[in-house]
C-alpha cells in the first residue's frame, strides 16, 4: 500500500465526516422549515437571516449541556451507545460511491473510500450494526420507556432487516454484482432498474424504501423514539452531546439511505458526466425530501402493525419478486 | 356579524350529515379486502398531496409575536385604568370603595380623605396585580365608570406582588387634553344608545 493512496483515503474519510456532520446538522434546519411550512408556520426565524444560525445555536447548547449519567445506568454501555450509532452510520457511508470520478488539478478522484466487492452487504450490514446504538442505549438507561423502546427497536430490527435483504436480492441477480460502482455501470447499458425485468425492479424498489424508512425510523414507522408515545424512548436520559450523537447518526443515516436508494435502483450517476453528478444529487433530495415529507402527512403505527406489514405482507411479496427475478433470468 | 345562524340549533337543515362508516370485517377475507382496498385507493398520496399544496400556497399563519401583535378586543380584561371626566378632566374616581368591596380577591385597597373643598378625594389606591383576577367587577360595579380595565397585557414583574397605584392608572392629562381617553366597552359601560331606552324619572307621577 502506498503513501499516496493512504493519504487519499484519509483525505476522503475527513471530507465525508466533515460534509456529512454539516449536512445532519443542515438537515434538522430543513427538516423543521419543511414541517413549518406544510404546518403553515414559519419555523425557527429569529437567530440569523431566516433561521439558518439555528443549527449553530443547536450545536452550541448541545456541545456545552452538561453530560449527566444517571445513578443506576450501565454506564460503559451507556457511554458508548450513541457513538455507535453514530459512527456506524459514517462507516457505512465508506462503500458509497457519492459523485462519478473526477479530475481535480490532473489527478482523478474516486468520491468513494473504498470500492469493496461486498458494497452494499456491507452498507446494509453496518447500518444493521447502528440499530445496537438504540437497543443497547435502551437496554442500559435504567429507564421504562427507554427499555420499552429498546424492545421496539429488537421488533423493528429483525422485521426490516428481512425486508432489505430479500428486496435488493433481485437486483442483485440483474446485475451479479455487489458493489455500488457496478450498479451504476449495469444502469449506464440497461436502463434504471425500477424499469427493469417486467417491474420486479420496481416492486424491489419500492419494498426497499418502505424498508428504508423502517430503517432510519422516520415517520410511518418512527416508533423506537416515539416522542408521543414513550417520551424520546431510548434518547430520554440522555443529555447534551450525547444525545446529539444519535441525532446526528440519525440524520447522517436518512442521507446514506438517500444515496443508496437512487444508486441501486434510479441509475445512480449515470454516465458519470456533470449532469449525471447533479442528477444523482437531485434524486438524493428528493428521497431526504420525502423523509421529511411523509413526516408531515402520515402518521405512526403500533409496532405490532409494523411487524405485520413487514412479516405477512411484505416478505411474501418479496419471495414472490425474487421468485419471478429467476424465472425471467432463466427463460 | 351575524349570530341567527349559530342560534339555530335544528341540525337537520344546516347541512348536516352522519359520516357513513362501513362495518368493521370480522373475518379474514374481508380483513383482505380492506387491506387491498386500502392500499391502492392511494389515500396515503392524498395525504402528501394536501400538505404539499399547503406548502406551495405559502399562506403562513404564524404571527410573529413580540414584532407583530394581534389586534384584541374592546371588551378584553387586561391592565386597569383610571379614567377621568370629558368635561372638565377631573378624576372620576368619587372613592366610594366599591370596588374594595366587591374584588373578590381582595387585591384592591383605598384610603380616602376629606380635601380643602370638603370633598372626598382618594389618598391612597393600589391594586395588587399579583392577586387579581381580571374578574372586571370592579369595573362592573364602579358608578363612576372610573376603574376599568385596559387592553395592556404584557406585564413582567420581579416579585410576584406586583403593585400599580393610582397615578399609573390614571389617564395622564396630556392625553386627555389630546382627548384620546378610550371608553371601555366591556363589563360596566354604557350600552349603545342607552339615552334612548333609559325611562326617565319624571317629578310627578
Amino acid at each position: 500500500m502506498d503513501s499516496a493512496y493512504l493519504i487519499e483515503t484519509i483525505i476522503k474519510v475527513v471530507v465525508v465526516l466533515l460534509v456529512f456532520s454539516a449536512l445532519a446538522g443542515i438537515g434538522t434546519y430543513f427538516e423543521r422549515k419543511v414541517l413549518a411550512f406544510m404546518q403553515r408556520r414559519l419555523g425557527p426565524m429569529n437567530v440569523g437571516p431566516y433561521g439558518l444560525l439555528q443549527v449553530a445555536a443547536d450545536g452550541v447548547k448541545l456541545f456545552t449541556k452538561e453530560d449527566i449519567i444517571p445513578t443506576n445506568v450501565v454506564g460503559p454501555i451507556f457511554k458508548i451507545a450513541p457513538v455507535i450509532t453514530a459512527a456506524t452510520a459514517f462507516m457505512a457511508a465508506a462503500a458509497i460511491p457519492f459523485l462519478p470520478s473526477f479530475t481535480l488539478f490532473g489527478y482523478e478522484v474516486h468520491p468513494i473510500v473504498a470500492d469493496i466487492n461486498v458494497g452494499i452487504l456491507y452498507i446494509l450490514g453496518i447500518m444493521g450494526v447502528g440499530l445496537y446504538g438504540p437497543l443497547l442505549g435502551g437496554m442500559a438507561s435504567a429507564n421504562k420507556f427507554s427499555l420499552l423502546s429498546a424492545a421496539r427497536g429488537a421488533a423493528v430490527f429483525i422485521s426490516y432487516e428481512v425486508i432489505t435483504g430479500l428486496s435488493i436480492l433481485a437486483p442483485i441477480m440483474m446485475v451479479g454484482s455487489l458493489s455500488l460502482i457496478d450498479f451504476n455501470n449495469y444502469q449506464i447499458e440497461n436502463g434504471w432498474i425500477i424499469f427493469n425485468m417486467y417491474g420486479v425492479g420496481f416492486v424491489a424498489f419500492i419494498l426497499f424504501w418502505i424498508a428504508a424508512f423502517a430503517e432510519t425510523g422516520r415517520t410511518p414507522f418512527h416508533l423506537i423514539a416515539n416522542d408521543h408515545e414513550i417520551i424520546d424512548g431510548f434518547g430520554t436520559e440522555y443529555s447534551g452531546m450525547r444525545w446529539g450523537l444519535f441525532f446526528i447518526g440519525e440524520y447522517a443515516n436518512m442521507f446514506f439511505l438517500s444515496f443508496v436508494i437512487p444508486l441501486l435502483f434510479l441509475g445512480g450517476y449515470g454516465d458519470g458526466s456533470f449532469l449525471g453528478a447533479m442528477a444523482l444529487l437531485g434524486k438524493v433530495a428528493f428521497f431526504f425530501f420525502f423523509f421529511l415529507w411523509t413526516r408531515a402527512a402520515w402518521p405512526d403505527v403500533r409496532p405490532d402493525q409494523l411487524m405485520w406489514l413487514c412479516w405477512k405482507v411484505l416478505m411474501p411479496i418479496a419471495v414472490i419478486n425474487i421468485i419471478i427475478a429467476g424465472f425471467v433470468m432463466m427463460f | 356579524m351575524n349570530n341567527e345562524q349559530f342560534n339555530n340549533r335544528d341540525v337537520s337543515e344546516n347541512g348536516y350529515y352522519l359520516v357513513d362508516i362501513e362495518d368493521y370485517p370480522t373475518d379474514g377475507w374481508g380483513k383482505f379486502k380492506r387491506v387491498v382496498k386500502r392500499t391502492f385507493r392511494g389515500e396515503l398520496f392524498v395525504g402528501l398531496w394536501v400538505v404539499l399544496r399547503e406548502m406551495i400556497r405559502f399562506d403562513i399563519h404564524t404571527v410573529s409575536y413580540p414584532q407583530e401583535k394581534m389586534p384584541i378586543g374592546p371588551r378584553y380584561r387586561a391592565v386597569h385604568e383610571m379614567k377621568r371626566l370629558w368635561e372638565s378632566d377631573a378624576e372620576r374616581c368619587i372613592g366610594c370603595g366599591l370596588c374594595e368591596k366587591i374584588c373578590i380577591s381582595n387585591c384592591i385597597r383605598i384610603d380616602t380623605k376629606i380635601d380643602e373643598n370638603s370633598r372626598k378625594e382618594v389618598s391612597e389606591y393600589s391594586i395588587n396585580l399579583g392577586r387579581c383576577i381580571f374578574c372586571g367587577y370592579c369595573a362592573e360595579v364602579c358608578p363612576e365608570l372610573a376603574i376599568t380595565h385596559g387592553g395592556e397585557y404584557e406585564n413582567a414583574s420581579d416579585q410576584r406582588e406586583h403593585f400599580l397605584i393610582y397615578e399609573d392608572m390614571l389617564t395622564p392629562l396630556d392625553k386627555m387634553k389630546a382627548g384620546t381617553q378610550l371608553e371601555f366597552e366591556g363589563f360596566g359601560a354604557i350600552t349603545p344608545h342607552e339615552d334612548e331606552r333609559v325611562k326617565k324619572t319624571p317629578l310627578a307621577y
